[in-house]
Protein backbone atom coordinates (compact mmCIF):
# COMPACT_ATOMS: atom_id res chain seq x y z
CA UNK A 1 0.00 0.00 0.00
CA UNK A 2 0.96 3.60 -0.47
CA UNK A 3 2.18 5.97 2.17
CA UNK A 4 -0.15 7.58 4.73
CA UNK A 5 0.45 11.31 4.69
CA UNK A 6 -1.07 14.40 6.26
CA UNK A 7 -2.07 16.75 3.49
CA UNK A 8 -4.61 19.38 2.58
CA UNK A 9 -7.36 17.64 0.64
CA UNK A 10 -7.08 20.06 -2.31
CA UNK A 11 -3.43 19.11 -2.75
CA UNK A 12 -4.36 15.45 -2.60
CA UNK A 13 -6.71 16.08 -5.55
CA UNK A 14 -3.80 17.60 -7.47
CA UNK A 15 -1.65 14.63 -6.55
CA UNK A 16 -4.28 12.19 -7.83
CA UNK A 17 -4.51 14.17 -11.07
CA UNK A 18 -0.72 13.94 -11.40
CA UNK A 19 -0.83 10.18 -10.83
CA UNK A 20 -3.52 9.98 -13.53
CA UNK A 21 -0.89 11.52 -15.80
CA UNK A 22 -3.25 13.98 -17.44
CA UNK A 23 -2.25 15.70 -20.67
CA UNK A 24 -4.11 19.00 -20.39
CA UNK A 25 -5.31 21.12 -17.48
CA UNK A 26 -7.36 24.22 -18.30
CA UNK A 27 -8.56 26.18 -15.32
CA UNK A 28 -9.45 29.51 -13.89
CA UNK A 29 -8.93 30.07 -10.16
CA UNK A 30 -11.98 30.44 -7.95
CA UNK A 31 -12.36 29.98 -4.21
CA UNK A 32 -12.49 27.42 -2.64
CA UNK A 33 -11.19 25.35 -5.55
CA UNK A 34 -8.07 27.52 -6.05
CA UNK A 35 -5.52 25.33 -4.25
CA UNK A 36 -6.23 22.40 -6.57
CA UNK A 37 -5.18 24.12 -9.80
CA UNK A 38 -2.58 26.25 -8.04
CA UNK A 39 -0.79 23.09 -6.94
CA UNK A 40 -1.21 21.50 -10.36
CA UNK A 41 0.46 24.51 -11.96
CA UNK A 42 3.37 23.99 -9.53
CA UNK A 43 3.58 20.29 -10.37
CA UNK A 44 3.71 21.15 -14.08
CA UNK A 45 6.23 23.99 -13.55
CA UNK A 46 8.43 21.70 -11.43
CA UNK A 47 8.45 19.10 -14.19
CA UNK A 48 6.71 16.49 -12.04
CA UNK A 49 3.70 16.36 -14.35
CA UNK A 50 4.18 16.42 -18.11
CA UNK A 51 1.04 18.31 -19.10
CA UNK A 52 -0.11 21.46 -20.82
CA UNK A 53 -1.34 23.84 -18.14
CA UNK A 54 -3.55 26.38 -19.87
CA UNK A 55 -4.48 29.39 -17.75
CA UNK A 56 -7.63 30.85 -19.26
CA UNK A 57 -9.57 34.08 -18.85
CA UNK A 58 -12.81 32.57 -17.54
CA UNK A 59 -14.47 29.31 -16.59
CA UNK A 60 -16.38 29.39 -19.87
CA UNK A 61 -13.00 29.24 -21.58
CA UNK A 62 -11.74 26.61 -19.13
CA UNK A 63 -14.57 24.30 -20.14
CA UNK A 64 -14.28 25.20 -23.83
CA UNK A 65 -10.56 24.47 -23.74
CA UNK A 66 -11.24 21.20 -21.94
CA UNK A 67 -13.70 20.24 -24.67
CA UNK A 68 -11.12 21.00 -27.36
CA UNK A 69 -8.37 19.12 -25.57
CA UNK A 70 -10.53 16.10 -24.88
CA UNK A 71 -11.81 16.08 -28.45
CA UNK A 72 -8.20 15.93 -29.61
CA UNK A 73 -7.76 12.80 -27.48
CA UNK A 74 -6.03 14.34 -24.45
CA UNK A 75 -6.69 13.20 -20.89
CA UNK A 76 -8.12 16.42 -19.49
CA UNK A 77 -8.73 17.90 -16.07
CA UNK A 78 -10.32 21.05 -14.75
CA UNK A 79 -11.77 22.23 -11.46
CA UNK A 80 -14.11 24.94 -10.30
CA UNK A 81 -16.73 26.10 -7.78
CA UNK A 82 -20.03 27.95 -7.65
CA UNK A 83 -20.23 30.90 -10.08
CA UNK A 84 -17.37 29.36 -12.04
CA UNK A 85 -19.44 26.24 -12.56
CA UNK A 86 -22.41 28.40 -13.47
CA UNK A 87 -20.33 30.02 -16.21
CA UNK A 88 -19.27 26.58 -17.45
CA UNK A 89 -22.74 25.14 -17.71
CA UNK A 90 -23.33 26.15 -21.33
CA UNK A 91 -20.30 24.16 -22.44
CA UNK A 92 -20.84 21.34 -19.93
CA UNK A 93 -23.92 20.28 -21.89
CA UNK A 94 -21.77 20.18 -25.01
CA UNK A 95 -19.02 18.14 -23.32
CA UNK A 96 -21.49 15.48 -22.27
CA UNK A 97 -23.32 15.34 -25.58
CA UNK A 98 -19.99 15.04 -27.40
CA UNK A 99 -19.22 12.16 -24.98
CA UNK A 100 -15.90 13.64 -23.92
CA UNK A 101 -14.40 12.02 -20.81
CA UNK A 102 -13.27 15.22 -19.08
CA UNK A 103 -12.82 14.92 -15.32
CA UNK A 104 -13.60 17.91 -13.12
CA UNK A 105 -13.30 18.44 -9.39
CA UNK A 106 -15.94 20.74 -7.95
CA UNK A 107 -15.19 22.22 -4.53
CA UNK A 108 -18.82 22.81 -3.67
CA UNK A 109 -19.77 26.36 -2.81
CA UNK A 110 -22.95 28.37 -2.50
CA UNK A 111 -24.28 30.28 -5.48
CA UNK A 112 -24.67 34.06 -5.42
CA UNK A 113 -26.43 36.08 -4.18
CA UNK A 114 -25.71 37.26 -1.72
CA UNK A 115 -22.14 36.46 -2.65
CA UNK A 116 -20.88 33.59 -0.54
CA UNK A 117 -17.57 31.84 -0.96
CA UNK A 118 -18.59 29.20 1.57
CA UNK A 119 -19.81 25.66 1.29
CA UNK A 120 -23.16 24.30 0.28
CA UNK A 121 -24.42 22.19 -2.62
CA UNK A 122 -26.00 24.92 -4.75
CA UNK A 123 -23.46 24.38 -7.51
CA UNK A 124 -23.84 20.59 -7.47
CA UNK A 125 -27.58 21.00 -7.91
CA UNK A 126 -27.10 23.56 -10.67
CA UNK A 127 -25.13 21.03 -12.70
CA UNK A 128 -27.25 17.99 -11.87
CA UNK A 129 -28.89 17.68 -15.30
CA UNK A 130 -25.90 18.51 -17.49
CA UNK A 131 -25.35 14.86 -18.37
CA UNK A 132 -22.14 14.49 -16.38
CA UNK A 133 -21.59 11.50 -14.12
CA UNK A 134 -21.20 12.77 -10.56
CA UNK A 135 -19.79 11.30 -7.39
CA UNK A 136 -19.75 12.99 -3.98
CA UNK A 137 -16.91 12.47 -1.51
CA UNK A 138 -17.15 12.21 2.25
CA UNK A 139 -13.49 12.64 3.21
CA UNK A 140 -10.06 13.28 1.78
CA UNK A 141 -9.30 9.63 1.15
CA UNK A 142 -12.45 9.29 -0.85
CA UNK A 143 -11.69 12.40 -2.89
CA UNK A 144 -8.27 11.02 -3.80
CA UNK A 145 -9.71 7.63 -4.75
CA UNK A 146 -12.70 9.05 -6.62
CA UNK A 147 -10.52 11.20 -8.89
CA UNK A 148 -8.69 8.09 -10.09
CA UNK A 149 -11.98 6.21 -10.34
CA UNK A 150 -13.40 9.05 -12.43
CA UNK A 151 -10.79 8.63 -15.18
CA UNK A 152 -11.29 4.87 -15.15
CA UNK A 153 -15.04 5.24 -15.63
CA UNK A 154 -15.21 8.28 -17.90
CA UNK A 155 -12.77 6.85 -20.45
CA UNK A 156 -14.26 3.35 -20.49
CA UNK A 157 -15.34 2.76 -24.11
CA UNK A 158 -18.75 1.65 -22.78
CA UNK A 159 -19.18 5.02 -21.03
CA UNK A 160 -17.35 7.95 -22.67
CA UNK A 161 -18.92 10.65 -20.52
CA UNK A 162 -17.48 13.53 -18.52
CA UNK A 163 -17.40 13.13 -14.78
CA UNK A 164 -17.46 15.38 -11.72
CA UNK A 165 -16.00 14.55 -8.34
CA UNK A 166 -17.73 16.75 -5.76
CA UNK A 167 -15.99 17.69 -2.54
CA UNK A 168 -17.32 20.13 0.03
CA UNK A 169 -15.57 23.48 -0.29
CA UNK A 170 -13.50 24.48 2.76
CA UNK A 171 -15.09 21.81 4.97
CA UNK A 172 -13.19 19.26 2.93
CA UNK A 173 -11.06 21.15 0.41
CA UNK A 174 -9.15 23.11 3.07
CA UNK A 175 -8.88 20.31 5.63
CA UNK A 176 -5.57 18.73 6.49
CA UNK A 177 -6.11 15.07 7.24
CA UNK A 178 -4.43 11.70 6.76
CA UNK A 179 -4.70 10.19 3.30
CA UNK A 180 -3.16 6.97 2.01
CA UNK A 181 -1.56 7.76 -1.29
CA UNK A 182 -1.10 5.26 -4.07
CA UNK A 183 2.19 4.96 -5.89
CA UNK A 184 2.53 5.54 -9.62
CA UNK A 185 3.05 1.79 -10.13
CA UNK A 186 -0.19 1.06 -8.30
CA UNK A 187 -2.14 3.67 -10.24
CA UNK A 188 -0.73 2.29 -13.49
CA UNK A 189 -2.36 -1.04 -12.66
CA UNK A 190 -5.71 0.71 -12.46
CA UNK A 191 -5.54 3.37 -15.16
CA UNK A 192 -4.46 2.49 -18.68
CA UNK A 193 -3.23 5.20 -21.05
CA UNK A 194 -6.20 6.92 -22.68
CA UNK A 195 -6.96 6.04 -26.27
CA UNK A 196 -9.83 8.09 -27.65
CA UNK A 197 -12.01 5.94 -29.93
CA UNK A 198 -12.76 8.97 -32.10
CA UNK A 199 -10.72 12.15 -32.01
CA UNK A 200 -9.99 15.37 -33.81
CA UNK A 201 -7.06 14.67 -36.10
CA UNK A 202 -5.89 16.92 -38.97
CA UNK A 203 -4.83 13.80 -40.89
CA UNK A 204 -8.31 12.31 -40.66
CA UNK A 205 -10.73 15.21 -40.45
CA UNK A 206 -14.14 14.63 -38.91
CA UNK A 207 -16.96 16.91 -37.75
CA UNK A 208 -17.85 17.01 -34.07
CA UNK A 209 -20.89 18.77 -32.73
CA UNK A 210 -22.88 19.54 -35.87
CA UNK A 211 -26.44 20.79 -35.70
CA UNK A 212 -28.98 18.18 -34.61
CA UNK A 213 -31.88 18.47 -37.00
CA UNK A 214 -35.31 17.43 -35.71
CA UNK A 215 -34.72 14.11 -37.48
CA UNK A 216 -31.80 13.22 -35.16
CA UNK A 217 -31.99 15.35 -32.00
CA UNK A 218 -34.39 13.02 -30.18
CA UNK A 219 -32.29 9.97 -31.04
CA UNK A 220 -29.12 11.78 -29.92
CA UNK A 221 -30.67 12.61 -26.54
CA UNK A 222 -32.04 9.08 -26.17
CA UNK A 223 -28.56 7.70 -26.85
CA UNK A 224 -27.04 10.07 -24.29
CA UNK A 225 -29.63 9.14 -21.67
CA UNK A 226 -28.97 5.44 -22.25
CA UNK A 227 -25.23 6.06 -21.99
CA UNK A 228 -25.64 7.76 -18.63
CA UNK A 229 -27.92 5.01 -17.31
CA UNK A 230 -25.62 2.28 -18.57
CA UNK A 231 -22.61 3.91 -16.99
CA UNK A 232 -23.75 2.69 -13.58
CA UNK A 233 -22.58 -0.87 -14.06
CA UNK A 234 -19.15 0.37 -15.17
CA UNK A 235 -19.01 2.72 -12.17
CA UNK A 236 -19.68 -0.21 -9.83
CA UNK A 237 -17.30 -2.49 -11.70
CA UNK A 238 -14.53 0.14 -11.50
CA UNK A 239 -15.06 0.50 -7.74
CA UNK A 240 -14.86 -3.27 -7.36
CA UNK A 241 -11.62 -3.35 -9.28
CA UNK A 242 -10.25 -0.49 -7.20
CA UNK A 243 -11.12 -2.39 -4.04
CA UNK A 244 -9.59 -5.63 -5.29
CA UNK A 245 -6.36 -3.79 -6.09
CA UNK A 246 -6.06 -1.43 -3.14
CA UNK A 247 -8.40 -2.73 -0.44
CA UNK A 248 -10.78 0.23 -0.31
CA UNK A 249 -14.23 -0.74 -1.59
CA UNK A 250 -16.88 1.77 -2.59
CA UNK A 251 -20.54 1.51 -3.48
CA UNK A 252 -23.19 3.85 -4.96
CA UNK A 253 -24.92 4.31 -1.60
CA UNK A 254 -23.19 4.10 1.75
CA UNK A 255 -25.15 3.20 4.88
CA UNK A 256 -24.16 3.65 8.50
CA UNK A 257 -25.80 1.75 11.39
CA UNK A 258 -28.91 1.14 9.31
CA UNK A 259 -29.33 -2.51 10.37
CA UNK A 260 -32.48 -1.93 12.48
CA UNK A 261 -32.87 1.83 12.00
CA UNK A 262 -36.36 3.29 12.30
CA UNK A 263 -35.21 6.81 11.45
CA UNK A 264 -32.65 7.55 8.75
CA UNK A 265 -30.76 10.69 7.88
CA UNK A 266 -30.14 10.90 4.14
CA UNK A 267 -27.36 13.30 3.20
CA UNK A 268 -24.71 13.93 0.54
CA UNK A 269 -21.09 14.76 1.21
CA UNK A 270 -18.73 15.30 4.10
CA UNK A 271 -21.30 16.29 6.72
CA UNK A 272 -22.32 12.64 6.81
CA UNK A 273 -19.32 12.25 9.12
CA UNK A 274 -20.73 14.79 11.56
CA UNK A 275 -24.01 12.89 11.32
CA UNK A 276 -22.15 9.68 12.22
CA UNK A 277 -21.01 11.14 15.51
CA UNK A 278 -24.60 12.25 16.20
CA UNK A 279 -25.90 8.78 15.32
CA UNK A 280 -23.36 7.11 17.62
CA UNK A 281 -24.52 9.32 20.49
CA UNK A 282 -28.20 8.66 19.77
CA UNK A 283 -27.56 4.91 19.46
CA UNK A 284 -25.92 5.01 22.90
CA UNK A 285 -29.25 6.30 24.20
CA UNK A 286 -31.12 3.51 22.45
CA UNK A 287 -32.44 5.44 19.46
CA UNK A 288 -32.66 3.32 16.32
CA UNK A 289 -31.17 5.75 13.84
CA UNK A 290 -28.82 5.45 10.87
CA UNK A 291 -27.43 7.28 7.85
CA UNK A 292 -27.90 6.81 4.12
CA UNK A 293 -25.32 8.59 1.99
CA UNK A 294 -25.44 8.46 -1.79
CA UNK A 295 -21.87 8.51 -3.06
CA UNK A 296 -23.12 8.33 -6.63
CA UNK A 297 -25.30 11.28 -7.54
CA UNK A 298 -25.51 10.90 -11.34
CA UNK A 299 -26.81 8.55 -12.53
CA UNK A 300 -29.06 8.57 -9.48
CA UNK A 301 -28.75 5.27 -7.58
CA UNK A 302 -32.48 4.61 -7.25
CA UNK A 303 -32.35 0.85 -6.58
CA UNK A 304 -29.75 1.19 -3.84
CA UNK A 305 -31.73 3.98 -2.18
CA UNK A 306 -34.90 1.89 -2.20
CA UNK A 307 -32.97 -0.99 -0.66
CA UNK A 308 -31.59 1.27 2.08
CA UNK A 309 -34.89 2.99 2.83
CA UNK A 310 -37.32 0.06 2.61
CA UNK A 311 -37.60 -0.68 6.36
CA UNK A 312 -37.37 2.88 7.61
CA UNK A 313 -40.30 4.63 9.31
CA UNK A 314 -38.94 8.18 9.22
CA UNK A 315 -36.65 9.62 6.57
CA UNK A 316 -34.97 12.98 7.15
CA UNK A 317 -33.69 14.13 3.77
CA UNK A 318 -31.04 16.78 4.27
CA UNK A 319 -30.58 19.20 1.40
CA UNK A 320 -27.53 21.44 1.32
CA UNK A 321 -29.19 23.73 -1.22
CA UNK A 322 -32.48 25.46 -1.73
CA UNK A 323 -34.51 25.09 -4.88
CA UNK A 324 -36.53 28.26 -5.02
CA UNK A 325 -39.81 26.75 -6.13
CA UNK A 326 -41.75 26.61 -2.89
CA UNK A 327 -41.43 22.85 -2.62
CA UNK A 328 -38.20 22.29 -0.70
CA UNK A 329 -34.72 21.07 -1.53
CA UNK A 330 -33.73 19.38 -4.81
CA UNK A 331 -32.53 16.12 -3.26
CA UNK A 332 -35.90 15.63 -1.58
CA UNK A 333 -37.71 15.67 -4.94
CA UNK A 334 -35.47 12.95 -6.29
CA UNK A 335 -35.87 10.79 -3.20
CA UNK A 336 -39.66 11.20 -3.26
CA UNK A 337 -39.70 10.25 -6.91
CA UNK A 338 -37.70 7.10 -6.24
CA UNK A 339 -39.90 6.11 -3.29
CA UNK A 340 -43.14 6.72 -5.18
CA UNK A 341 -42.08 4.33 -7.91
CA UNK A 342 -41.10 1.76 -5.27
CA UNK A 343 -44.41 2.23 -3.42
CA UNK A 344 -42.56 3.15 -0.21
CA UNK A 345 -44.10 5.68 2.14
CA UNK A 346 -41.86 6.53 5.07
CA UNK A 347 -42.61 9.77 6.94
CA UNK A 348 -40.34 11.99 4.82
CA UNK A 349 -39.39 15.44 5.94
CA UNK A 350 -36.96 17.67 4.11
CA UNK A 351 -34.43 19.70 6.10
CA UNK A 352 -32.42 22.35 4.30
CA UNK A 353 -29.22 22.88 6.27
CA UNK A 354 -25.73 24.26 6.04
CA UNK A 355 -26.36 26.95 3.45
CA UNK A 356 -23.50 29.27 2.50
CA UNK A 357 -21.11 27.96 5.14
CA UNK A 358 -23.52 27.81 8.09
CA UNK A 359 -22.05 25.12 10.32
CA UNK A 360 -24.12 21.97 10.84
CA UNK A 361 -23.24 20.50 14.20
CA UNK A 362 -23.59 17.12 15.84
CA UNK A 363 -26.39 18.60 17.94
CA UNK A 364 -28.17 19.86 14.81
CA UNK A 365 -28.39 16.29 13.54
CA UNK A 366 -29.75 15.09 16.90
CA UNK A 367 -32.32 17.91 16.80
CA UNK A 368 -33.37 16.92 13.29
CA UNK A 369 -33.92 13.31 14.39
CA UNK A 370 -35.92 14.45 17.44
CA UNK A 371 -37.98 16.75 15.25
CA UNK A 372 -38.87 14.18 12.62
CA UNK A 373 -39.75 11.56 15.24
CA UNK A 374 -41.96 14.02 17.06
CA UNK A 375 -43.64 15.24 13.84
CA UNK A 376 -44.26 11.67 12.71
CA UNK A 377 -45.74 10.74 16.06
CA UNK A 378 -48.09 13.72 15.99
CA UNK A 379 -48.96 12.91 12.40
CA UNK A 380 -48.45 16.48 11.18
CA UNK A 381 -48.02 17.14 7.49
CA UNK A 382 -44.27 17.04 6.83
CA UNK A 383 -43.43 20.45 5.41
CA UNK A 384 -39.88 21.24 4.37
CA UNK A 385 -37.94 23.49 6.69
CA UNK A 386 -34.76 25.53 6.58
CA UNK A 387 -32.99 24.75 9.83
CA UNK A 388 -31.15 27.16 12.11
CA UNK A 389 -32.68 30.31 10.72
CA UNK A 390 -32.01 33.19 13.09
CA UNK A 391 -35.28 34.91 13.86
CA UNK B 1 -9.84 13.36 21.08
CA UNK B 2 -8.13 16.66 21.85
CA UNK B 3 -9.48 19.81 20.24
CA UNK B 4 -7.35 22.93 19.94
CA UNK B 5 -8.30 26.46 18.91
CA UNK B 6 -5.54 28.86 17.93
CA UNK B 7 -5.95 32.62 17.95
CA UNK B 8 -3.66 35.02 16.17
CA UNK B 9 -3.66 37.69 13.55
CA UNK B 10 -3.68 37.03 9.82
CA UNK B 11 -0.09 36.61 8.65
CA UNK B 12 1.32 35.44 11.98
CA UNK B 13 1.30 31.79 10.99
CA UNK B 14 -1.43 30.41 13.23
CA UNK B 15 -2.72 28.27 10.39
CA UNK B 16 0.79 26.93 9.86
CA UNK B 17 1.02 26.05 13.56
CA UNK B 18 -2.24 24.15 13.27
CA UNK B 19 -1.07 22.34 10.15
CA UNK B 20 2.30 21.37 11.60
CA UNK B 21 0.67 19.97 14.73
CA UNK B 22 -1.69 17.85 12.64
CA UNK B 23 1.12 16.69 10.36
CA UNK B 24 3.23 15.64 13.35
CA UNK B 25 0.29 13.73 14.85
CA UNK B 26 -0.41 11.97 11.55
CA UNK B 27 3.29 11.16 11.27
CA UNK B 28 2.96 9.45 14.67
CA UNK B 29 0.18 7.30 13.23
CA UNK B 30 -2.62 9.21 14.90
CA UNK B 31 -5.64 10.80 13.27
CA UNK B 32 -5.78 14.57 12.96
CA UNK B 33 -7.56 17.46 11.29
CA UNK B 34 -6.28 21.00 10.88
CA UNK B 35 -8.30 23.78 9.34
CA UNK B 36 -8.44 27.56 9.23
CA UNK B 37 -11.43 29.73 10.04
CA UNK B 38 -12.76 29.55 6.51
CA UNK B 39 -12.90 32.72 4.52
CA UNK B 40 -10.84 35.45 2.98
CA UNK B 41 -7.39 35.79 4.51
CA UNK B 42 -6.92 39.19 6.11
CA UNK B 43 -3.48 40.25 7.25
CA UNK B 44 -3.54 41.75 10.73
CA UNK B 45 -7.13 40.85 11.54
CA UNK B 46 -7.86 38.42 14.39
CA UNK B 47 -8.08 34.92 12.91
CA UNK B 48 -8.50 31.40 14.24
CA UNK B 49 -7.30 27.95 13.27
CA UNK B 50 -8.32 24.57 14.61
CA UNK B 51 -6.74 21.19 15.27
CA UNK B 52 -8.19 17.86 16.30
CA UNK B 53 -5.97 14.96 17.30
CA UNK B 54 -7.31 11.52 18.11
CA UNK B 55 -6.23 7.92 18.46
CA UNK B 56 -9.32 6.95 16.47
CA UNK B 57 -10.71 8.04 13.13
CA UNK B 58 -12.23 11.51 13.46
CA UNK B 59 -15.82 11.65 12.32
CA UNK B 60 -16.98 15.22 12.53
CA UNK B 61 -16.78 18.26 10.31
CA UNK B 62 -18.21 20.80 12.72
CA UNK B 63 -16.11 23.66 13.99
CA UNK B 64 -14.46 23.43 17.38
CA UNK B 65 -16.84 24.94 19.93
CA UNK B 66 -15.56 23.53 23.24
CA UNK B 67 -11.80 23.25 22.90
CA UNK B 68 -9.57 21.38 25.32
CA UNK B 69 -6.78 23.78 24.52
CA UNK B 70 -6.74 27.42 23.46
CA UNK B 71 -3.47 28.84 22.18
CA UNK B 72 -2.97 32.58 21.66
CA UNK B 73 -0.09 33.71 19.44
CA UNK B 74 -0.54 37.43 19.90
CA UNK B 75 -0.92 39.14 23.30
CA UNK B 76 -2.63 42.17 21.75
CA UNK B 77 -5.80 40.27 20.91
CA UNK B 78 -6.58 39.27 24.52
CA UNK B 79 -8.57 42.44 25.00
CA UNK B 80 -10.54 42.22 21.77
CA UNK B 81 -11.19 38.49 21.29
CA UNK B 82 -12.97 36.35 23.93
CA UNK B 83 -10.24 33.70 23.78
CA UNK B 84 -11.59 31.61 26.66
CA UNK B 85 -15.00 31.24 24.99
CA UNK B 86 -16.10 27.60 25.20
CA UNK B 87 -12.80 26.48 26.74
CA UNK B 88 -13.45 23.48 28.97
CA UNK B 89 -12.97 23.98 32.73
CA UNK B 90 -10.50 21.11 32.55
CA UNK B 91 -8.76 22.72 29.58
CA UNK B 92 -5.51 24.58 29.12
CA UNK B 93 -4.95 28.16 28.03
CA UNK B 94 -1.59 28.74 26.36
CA UNK B 95 -0.57 32.36 26.03
CA UNK B 96 2.21 34.39 24.55
CA UNK B 97 2.56 36.96 27.31
CA UNK B 98 5.01 38.72 29.58
CA UNK B 99 2.39 39.21 32.29
CA UNK B 100 2.45 37.25 35.55
CA UNK B 101 -0.16 34.48 36.03
CA UNK B 102 -2.20 36.42 38.61
CA UNK B 103 -2.57 39.31 36.23
CA UNK B 104 -3.71 36.94 33.46
CA UNK B 105 -6.26 35.24 35.75
CA UNK B 106 -7.63 38.63 36.73
CA UNK B 107 -7.72 40.03 33.21
CA UNK B 108 -9.36 36.98 31.66
CA UNK B 109 -11.35 35.97 34.72
CA UNK B 110 -10.38 32.32 34.33
CA UNK B 111 -9.32 29.50 36.63
CA UNK B 112 -8.13 27.08 33.96
CA UNK B 113 -4.67 25.59 33.76
CA UNK B 114 -2.29 28.13 32.22
CA UNK B 115 0.85 27.75 30.12
CA UNK B 116 2.67 31.04 29.72
CA UNK B 117 5.68 32.03 27.68
CA UNK B 118 7.06 35.31 26.39
CA UNK B 119 7.16 34.02 22.83
CA UNK B 120 7.53 37.47 21.30
CA UNK B 121 10.81 37.92 23.18
CA UNK B 122 12.08 34.49 22.13
CA UNK B 123 11.09 35.13 18.52
CA UNK B 124 12.76 38.55 18.49
CA UNK B 125 15.94 37.12 20.06
CA UNK B 126 16.23 34.14 17.74
CA UNK B 127 14.30 34.93 14.57
CA UNK B 128 14.67 38.72 14.76
CA UNK B 129 10.97 38.86 13.88
CA UNK B 130 7.89 39.02 16.13
CA UNK B 131 6.46 35.91 14.42
CA UNK B 132 5.58 33.50 17.18
CA UNK B 133 3.95 30.53 15.48
CA UNK B 134 6.83 28.08 15.73
CA UNK B 135 7.78 29.36 19.17
CA UNK B 136 4.27 28.79 20.44
CA UNK B 137 4.42 25.21 19.16
CA UNK B 138 7.06 24.66 21.84
CA UNK B 139 4.61 25.94 24.44
CA UNK B 140 1.88 23.69 23.05
CA UNK B 141 4.05 20.58 23.27
CA UNK B 142 5.24 21.48 26.77
CA UNK B 143 1.69 22.06 27.98
CA UNK B 144 -0.06 19.14 26.29
CA UNK B 145 2.44 16.57 25.03
CA UNK B 146 0.02 16.18 22.14
CA UNK B 147 2.91 15.06 19.93
CA UNK B 148 6.56 14.46 20.71
CA UNK B 149 9.00 17.29 19.98
CA UNK B 150 10.86 14.95 17.61
CA UNK B 151 7.75 14.42 15.47
CA UNK B 152 7.51 18.17 14.86
CA UNK B 153 11.05 18.55 13.64
CA UNK B 154 10.50 16.92 10.25
CA UNK B 155 7.45 19.02 9.30
CA UNK B 156 9.22 22.14 10.60
CA UNK B 157 12.24 21.41 8.42
CA UNK B 158 10.10 20.72 5.38
CA UNK B 159 8.01 23.87 5.82
CA UNK B 160 10.79 26.32 6.66
CA UNK B 161 13.72 25.07 4.57
CA UNK B 162 16.70 27.41 5.02
CA UNK B 163 15.21 29.12 8.11
CA UNK B 164 14.13 25.84 9.73
CA UNK B 165 17.13 25.72 12.08
CA UNK B 166 16.27 29.07 13.67
CA UNK B 167 12.62 28.11 14.00
CA UNK B 168 13.52 24.82 15.65
CA UNK B 169 15.78 26.78 18.01
CA UNK B 170 12.87 29.10 18.93
CA UNK B 171 10.58 26.08 19.30
CA UNK B 172 13.04 24.44 21.69
CA UNK B 173 13.53 27.64 23.68
CA UNK B 174 9.78 27.81 24.32
CA UNK B 175 9.79 24.12 25.22
CA UNK B 176 12.24 25.07 27.99
CA UNK B 177 10.82 28.39 29.07
CA UNK B 178 7.07 27.78 29.11
CA UNK B 179 5.72 27.91 32.65
CA UNK B 180 2.74 25.75 33.58
CA UNK B 181 0.40 26.98 36.31
CA UNK B 182 -2.11 24.37 37.38
CA UNK B 183 -5.68 25.48 38.03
Amino acid sequence: MGKRVGIEVSLAVSHAVMLADVDVIAAYPITPQTHIVEHLSELVADGLLDAEFIPVESEHSAMSTSVGASAAGARTFTATSSQGLALMVEIMYIASSLRLPIVMAVANRALSGPISIWNDHGDMMLSRDTGWIQTVAENGQEVFDLVLHAYRVAEDPRVMLPMIVNLDGFTLSHMIEPIEFLSQEEVNKYLRPYRAPIRMDPENPITMGPVGMPEVYTEAKKAQDEALKNSKKVIIEAWKEFGDLFGRYYSPVETYRMEDAETAILILGSLAETAMTAVDKMRDKGKKVGIIRPRLFRPFPADEIVEAVKNVKNLAVIDRAVALNGMGGPLSFEIRSVLYDANLHPYLKNYIAGLGGRDVTVDDFSDIVSDIESCAQKGVKPEYTIVNVRE
Amino acid sequence: MIEIRLHGRGGQGGVTSAELTALAAIEEGKYAQAFPSFGPERRGAPVMAFVRVSEERIRTREKVYEPDVVLVLDPTILKIVPVTSGLKDTGTLILNTNLPPDEIRKQLNTKVRLALVDATKIALDILRLPITNTTMLGALIKATGIVSPESLEAPLRERFGPIAEKNIQAFKAALEETVIIEE
